[in-house]
């Protein structure tokens, strides 16, 4: 049983690492705004909350101690990190920045005309 | 749906009443026997049986999830490729539904899967700008996955 636990709570946290790594990654290769937002908020989030929950069960499990705290941490995680990309994104859209040049359709440009 | 939730409690507090005994356990019985009684007397109340929601609610979590996953992989597929040939675009989505918090919870959904990212919501209401990054295999595919999302919000909400 404990080496079994051992065994995934390594596996969530080197998982959430690697996530968060490729994520930044992400952030340094991709071309433009809108592109390095998918990276942050999608990869960056499960990232976080894999390592969260390595650690909560970690000292659940081994000190027998449960900190709700980490949970309720997991859980704004997921509340706030597509927000804080959606408005962003926003916010890059309304000041002009430039798509990239391989970008096919855009919608929201004829909105701003009507 | 918080008036059955609530006359629920009410019934299990008057079971620990009738029992004279307050613990979880005779609360947990007094719930299960609320339950029964609420569900025997489910047409005299204007919204249907609330555990239906309950259960709309945990398989809305459970597509959450099961669409974080997804998105992780296609996202990490496409910044480990070797070449960037996607072709990212804006698309315009309409929505059907009303409230509030329903359109915030299709647009953090859709944030959520896998290559979608909502730019601007219009001033009506009525339409979804979304930022997807490779467009052209993509767009009748992910206007399924808003179908099933939309109908699962609805089935929450009715």
């Amino acid at each position: 049983m404990i080496v079994i636990s051992k065994l995934i709570i390594g596996f969530l946290i080197l998982l959430g690492s690697i996530l968060s790594l490729i994520s930044s990654i992400g952030i340094l290769r991709l071309p433009d705004v809108y592109t390095r937002n998918h990276a942050a908020s999608k990869a960056a989030t499960l990232g976080i909350i894999s390592i969260m929950l390595g650690v909560f069960l970690y000292f659940s499990i081994h000190e027998e101690h449960i900190n709700t705290r980490v949970i309720l941490g997991i859980i704004f995680v997921l509340l706030t990190s597509p927000v804080a990309g959606h408005l962003i994104n926003r916010a890059a859209y309304y000041t002009k920045t430039p798509l990239w040049k391989n970008t096919v359709v855009d919608d929201l440009k004829n909105k701003e005309e009507g | 749906m918080a008036f059955q939730i609530l006359l629920n409690s009410f019934i299990a507090f008057i079971w620990m009443f009738l029992h004279n005994s307050y613990s979880t356990s005779s609360f947990l019985v007094g719930y299960m026997i609320g339950l029964l009684i609420i569900f025997g007397l489910r047409r005299f109340f204007p919204r249907r049986f609330y555990l239906c929601n309950v259960l709309a609610v945990i398989n809305l979590v459970l597509i959450f999830f099961k669409e974080l996953i997804l998105s992780n992989i296609s996202v990490l597929k496409v910044i480990l490729s070797p070449k960037l040939n996607m072709q990212p675009g804006i698309f315009a989505l309409e929505t059907s539904l009303k409230k509030d918090w329903e359109i915030t919870l299709l647009a953090n959904l859709i944030t959520l899967t896998p290559g979608t990212l909502v730019v601007d919501i219009s001033d009506d209401n009525k339409t979804l700008y979304i930022h997807a990054m490779d467009i052209d295999d993509v767009e009748q595919a992910r206007n399924d996955i808003k179908n099933s999302f939309e109908r699962a919000i609805k089935e929450v909400s009715r």
